[in-house]
């Protein structure tokens, strides 16, 4: 049971973070390897609004927020957007370099102690128990209700809103959208919105439930594998993903070792690139092959 | 090679010649003498910086073959590097082995991990091909941590200096010897493979790998020659870094590594020789560079405690600025500046390179 409790928070946690992956790739082609530290700076925004705003979990999680998706504009406008037109290679070269920049300005500004934005919100992060004989935790609970309305939320709004639709129209064929009188710049900064807020919501409730310090990104790194295996550009595959991959880690926690836990995620990877390389969900014809 | 005249080569071994004029010759000749004295009037600082670059360079060819020419991207150097240094460690603590073992070793460790992970590269390409060799990473430096924590080497294994015959290679200047002839070695092996029918092909694979095909080349073949090759290298890399640090940990293999190679050939420009060696100078020396900076600046106390985090930053926006603003590199930059003063006061570019 503890077994199942600890699969579906860790799902919903990957589940979180590979939305970003997946929308940035879907509007740019671009594989974003710095999502695990825009994730981080979700965290250390919230411990700042929490030290410096205000010290409410509603209003300091908005803010937080806002915070976050304004670093992803600006991720665009100030840097990717002049990498439209270099190769693939060069971009995601650019999101490593970019991991790098702000893992340095992380350290210098928050110091790489680790921090706990919960004692300043006065919120106990405490235990429950559930049927069965399993345990959760407040913040594992959040995990998966914002997972959940996170992703009904994406989905509502990519089937039926007009934003929506021009996102798709934008990911499917940018030059065909933007002869349709679509702006690509206003699009594509907002799928780096989206990605930034989901990332930095990740961030927030995984600082709130474990700390926070500038090792966090390695978490972005692990869920890389999740977005494979549902397949880059499907945002539903996430899910069976995120499920196939946190599965792998808490089973190898529990019957092998915590150290071989690290590398799993990456042995499902290396697996799945081998049987079917574009994903559970992704399209085939999306892979650049031989 | 640029003349400021034209270009004017009447045979064959003019053609093959690797110094093609006397100058050049002239020039060749002083950065050798300059490289020899030079550790008998620098001070053991700068010896120290020299022998670190001496060091890097390898890897860093390594790399530059693999993604410069032969176009194949890889997450997964430091892994590679550290596979080699744990060989290394693991013949010399379990079977005593000497250099003469470890170094051959090494390089057979590279050649299988090359094969196994260039695999991927006949089905993959681009990103996903990226992921695999991430994956490599992971799994490398997992293994080298549980043959510590199986060992009992929790913090690391400890390696003895190597002796070459009589010589026992401890002293700060014998090191810069032996990695300088290595160096040499290496930069003379890939100057001359890439010139060759196995360079050209990985270069034809790189631009279009379709038409790479129809002109008869085995693009298979070549990517994963091109993957061993690499491999071979980076781990032989890996033995003298063991040997060098005389102290193997996985902690100094982590993904920063693996950047910083990266960082490397893009800063030097991807697909050149040359771009390797200068590109490395700056990796390398950029963090010493940043201390003496801040010691003439006079830098408050209260920021001294961050260098390490300003040295991280600073290197992520380098990084950033040339691959926005100059994606040829230091080399684009050095041709630049050549030209200027080969063809001054005109402004032609010349034929050739």
């Amino acid at each position: 049971m503890q077994l199942i409790i600890n699969i579906i928070q860790l799902a919903s946690l990957y589940c979180l973070i590979c939305c970003g992956y997946v929308l940035i790739y879907r509007a740019s082609r671009v594989l974003n390897l710095a999502h695990g530290e825009l994730m981080s700076m979700g965290g250390y925004f919230l411990f700042t609004v929490v030290i410096g705003i205000v010290a409410d979990p509603i209003p300091s999680f908005l803010i937080a927020c806002i915070f976050s998706v304004a670093l992803g504009f600006c991720v665009y406008f100030f840097l990717m957007r002049f990498m439209a037109g270099e190769t693939v290679f060069a971009a995601v070269l650019v999101t490593v370099a970019l991991g790098i920049l702000l893992r340095g300005l992380m350290t210098m500004i928050w110091t790489p102690q680790l921090l706990h934005p919960l004692q300043y919100l006065k919120l106990e992060n405490s235990s429950y128990k559930l049927f069965a004989g399993g345990v959760t935790s407040t913040f594992g609970i959040v995990m998966v209700i914002s997972a959940l309305v996170l992703y009904t939320g994406l989905f509502l709004c990519f089937k039926f809103t007009r934003w929506g639709l021009r996102m798709r129209a934008v990911g499917e064929r940018p030059l065909l959208a933007s002869q349709r009188g679509i702006g690509l710049h206003k699009y594509y900064a907002l799928s780096w919105g989206i990605a930034v807020f989901s990332g930095g919501l990740a961030g927030m409730i995984q600082a709130c439930d474990s700390g926070l310090d500038n090792s966090m990104f390695v978490i972005g790194l692990k869920a890389l594998p999740v977005v494979l295996v549902g397949g880059l550009d499907s945002l539903l595959g996430v899910i069976p993903g995120a499920f196939v991959v946190a599965a792998a880690e808490v089973i190898t926690i529990q019957y092998i070792s915590p150290q071989a836990s690290e590398v799993a995620p990456f042995a499902v990877l290396l697996a799945m690139l081998l049987i079917r390389p574009w994903g559970l969900f992704g399209t085939k014809e999306e892979l650049e092959r031989v | 090679m640029a003349f400021a005249s034209g270009y004017f080569k009447t045979s064959y071994v003019a053609d093959l010649a690797l110094v093609e004029t006397r100058s050049k010759w002239a020039c060749v000749i002083l950065l050798i003498t300059g490289l020899i004295v030079f550790p008998f009037v620098a001070s053991a600082f700068l010896l120290d910086i020299a022998t670190q670059i001496f060091l890097a360079l390898i890897g860093a060819v390594a790399l530059m073959l693999l993604t410069g020419y032969a176009g194949q991207i890889s997450l997964g150097h430091a892994g590679l590097i550290a596979a080699g240094a744990f060989t290394t460690a693991i013949m010399f603590k379990e079977f005593n082995a000497t250099i003469y073992l470890t170094l051959p070793a090494s390089g057979l460790m590279g050649a299988i991990l090359g094969l196994i992970f260039g695999l991927p590269s006949l089905r993959l390409k681009g990103l996903y091909l990226a992921l695999s060799t991430l994956a490599l990473h992971f799994i490398v430096t997992y293994l080298g941590a549980e043959y510590e924590s199986q060992r009992g080497f929790a913090t690391g294994v400890v390696i003895d200096s190597p002796s070459l015959g009589p010589l026992l290679i401890e002293d700060p200047r014998l090191w810069y010897f032996f990695l300088l002839l290595a160096d040499i070695l290496v930069i003379l092996f890939a100057i001359n493979l890439v010139r060759s029918r196995t360079g050209r092909a990985w270069m034809a694979i790189r631009d279009r790998d379709v038409a790479a095909e129809a002109l008869g080349i085995k693009v298979a073949a070549s990517k994963l020659s091109a993957f061993v090759v690499s491999s071979v290298l980076a781990c032989l890399a890996g033995c003298l870094f063991a040997y060098f640090r005389g102290f193997v940990s996985v902690e100094a293999f982590s993904m920063l590594m693996t950047i910083e190679y990266i960082a490397m050939i893009i800063i030097g420009g991807l697909g050149t020789i040359l771009g390797a060696v200068f590109g490395t100078i700056f990796v390398v020396v950029l963090p010493y560079l940043i201390d003496t900076i801040v010691d003439i600046f006079n830098v408050p106390s209260r920021f001294t405690t961050y260098m390490f985090a300003i040295k991280y930053a600073s290197f992520g926006l380098i990084m950033i600025i040339f691959l926005v603003m100059e994606p040829t590199g230091l080399v684009g930059i050095w041709r630049q500046i050549r030209d200027y003063f080969i063809l001054w006061p005109f402004k032609y570019k010349p034929l050739g390179r």
